[in-house]
């Protein structure tokens, strides 16, 4: 089992507090019924997958509740680190 | 080749078994194929197989980045069945299904079909809703599928908890008794002997890094870690990498993979006659010929390439089995490993053509891909020689995520898929 630092909690915590809910940083369409089939697909469907580096959102569920981001590594699992929803891109 | 047979088997015996030939070639790569297959497991070694049994091209070669079933292949917990909701996945699950069967005599290598049952047992009333709405659709489907009572459920497999006060109670079960299991490294093994037969180059130690697009953007060959080698027709069956290979040719694929673990127990005297789905519960076993109990677990929650996954995973679906089959409360066990499974958002495959040309795709598998081996590897072979998809796969190609028509059994196969 892996350890999250929460960046609201500012604790680390076992992976059980927590839910992943998916790759970070993907906007949601600003005029929906203006968007092409092919942004939807992208929007809805579309991963990066990478092998490596990946930004990802985690909830900590049975703590304070709240979403933040995340940067881990897909080959080995560690956490390179995690910000708070709304702080740009690392 | 030598053929396999009982005289044969009789024969070596004389020698103490010390002469059996190398079972194919440990092939060095050509510098051009007709085809190229890019992954050697199960899929990818059927691929080949078909491509040269069936349809005519035998300059193919299998390029496999570790060794031969070294992935999900033998990974697995080789659970067959095709008791799928939707029209489009009982035809593509039981084309699976046929082959598996007589594909031991077809291969000459006893791959260890056996249709001992597959038992998915419903827990609560949407369960028993929705297993009999899958009995009903399997039908008329031509997949056989019926209903048990508790004691039907119970009398199909002893260890079965059927007691009313059980934490997870009994109501009823699903039965396929077509279902049941093979040995998954046979399968393996059994298809890189007949394609080699065939004149299949089977390529280990041999990773792709590259795809070579020719000005009309249409496939031209592969870059490897043992050199270049082209082909103008290349089809990707590389499981959990997929993401990876496609993105080497420019494409973005509607794939996550995740770890998803297995584990197998200390072996014991036969007591398990059949497989036992609970899909409520997670938890699914079935016991091998060797006697270990053999235990499928959960996907981790987040996407990874470790191919470990984390304790608790395991922890939850062992508890369920304690719960379920309380003879085994105190059986050890002795190993655990975990396999990469690439998931789509719809939880059905895609398995046909790519936007770019000469370059096929067989992926999406998830968490049940060792069942469809013998099929995927067929559709697969079928849509590479012909340039189009045959009408089992052809519901199954990528466009679905921009049109829209999904094949969902997310919902309908829950977890266990």
């Amino acid at each position: 089992m892996i350890l999250i630092h929460c960046p609201y909690c500012d604790e680390k915590r076992p992976e059980i507090e927590f839910a992943n809910a998916g790759q970070a940083h993907i906007a949601r369409p600003i005029d929906p019924s203006g968007e092409s089939d092919a942004d939807w697909e992208t929007y809805l469907f579309i991963r990066a997958n990478p092998r490596g580096r990946h930004h990802e959102r985690w909830r900590h569920v049975h703590g304070c509740g709240r979403f933040f981001n995340a940067v881990r590594d897909t080959v080995t699992d560690k956490f390179e680190t995690t910000y708070k929803a709304g702080e740009p891109r690392r | 080749m030598t053929r396999f047979s009982a005289f044969s088997l009789f024969a070596k015996a004389l020698s103490g078994h010390q002469d059996w030939p190398e079972q194919w070639p440990d092939a060095a790569p050509k510098p051009a194929y007709d085809a190229i297959i890019v992954g050697g497991g199960g899929h990818g070694l059927g691929a080949a197989y078909y491509l040269a049994k069936k349809y005519g091209i035998t300059n193919v070669a299998v390029l496999e980045k570790g060794w031969i079933g070294g992935g999900n292949t033998g990974r697995n917990t080789t659970i067959i069945r095709s008791n799928y909701l939707y029209d489009e996945s009982a035809h593509l699950y039981d084309h699976a299904v046929k082959l598996w069967d007589g594909l031991s005599q077809e291969l000459n290598y006893n791959i260890m079909y056996s249709k001992r049952g597959v038992m998915m047992l419903a827990h609560n009333v949407h369960d028993v809703q929705s297993l009999q709405r899958h009995i009903n659709a399997n039908r008329l489907n031509g997949v056989d599928n019926e209903w048990l009572t508790p004691e039907q459920a119970k009398a199909y497999c002893p260890p079965l908890n059927i007691a009313p006060d059980a934490r997870h109670p009994v109501l009823g079960a699903a039965l396929q008794r077509r279902g049941g299991t093979a040995r998954h490294d046979s399968v393996a093994w059994g298809y890189a002997r007949a394609a080699a037969a065939l004149g299949v180059d089977i390529i280990q130690n041999c990773a792709v890094t590259g795809i070579r697009r020719g000005a009309d953007g249409a496939v031209e060959g592969v870059e490897t870690t043992r050199g270049y080698i082209a082909s103008k027709r290349v089809g990707v069956s590389a499981a959990g990498n997929t993401s990876i290979i496609m993105q080497m040719a420019g494409l973005d694929f509607p794939l996550e993979s995740y770890p998803l673990q297995a584990l197998v127990s200390e072996p014991i005297k036969p007591t398990f006659p059949c497989v036992v789905m609970s899909n409520t519960v997670h938890a699914y076993m079935s016991q091998s010929d060797k006697g270990e109990l053999v235990i499928g677990a959960g996907t981790d929650q987040y996407v990874s390439y470790s191919q470990r996954g984390a304790l608790h995973i395991v922890e939850h679906t062992l508890a369920a089995i304690c719960e379920i089959f309380p003879i085994y409360r105190r059986m050890r066990m002795l190993r655990t490993w975990g396999g990469i499974v690439d998931v789509t958002p719809d939880r059905s495959p895609i398995l046909g053509k790519t936007p770019v040309k000469g370059l096929y795709v067989n992926c999406g598998w998830g968490t049940g891909g060792f069942k469809a081996t013998p099929g995927a590897g067929d559709l697969l072979a079928y849509t590479m020689a012909k340039d189009e998809p045959h009408k089992i796969n052809a519901p199954f190609n990528l466009d679905r995520f921009r049109n829209g028509r999904l094949i969902d059994e997310a919902a309908a196969a829950a977890v266990a898929h």
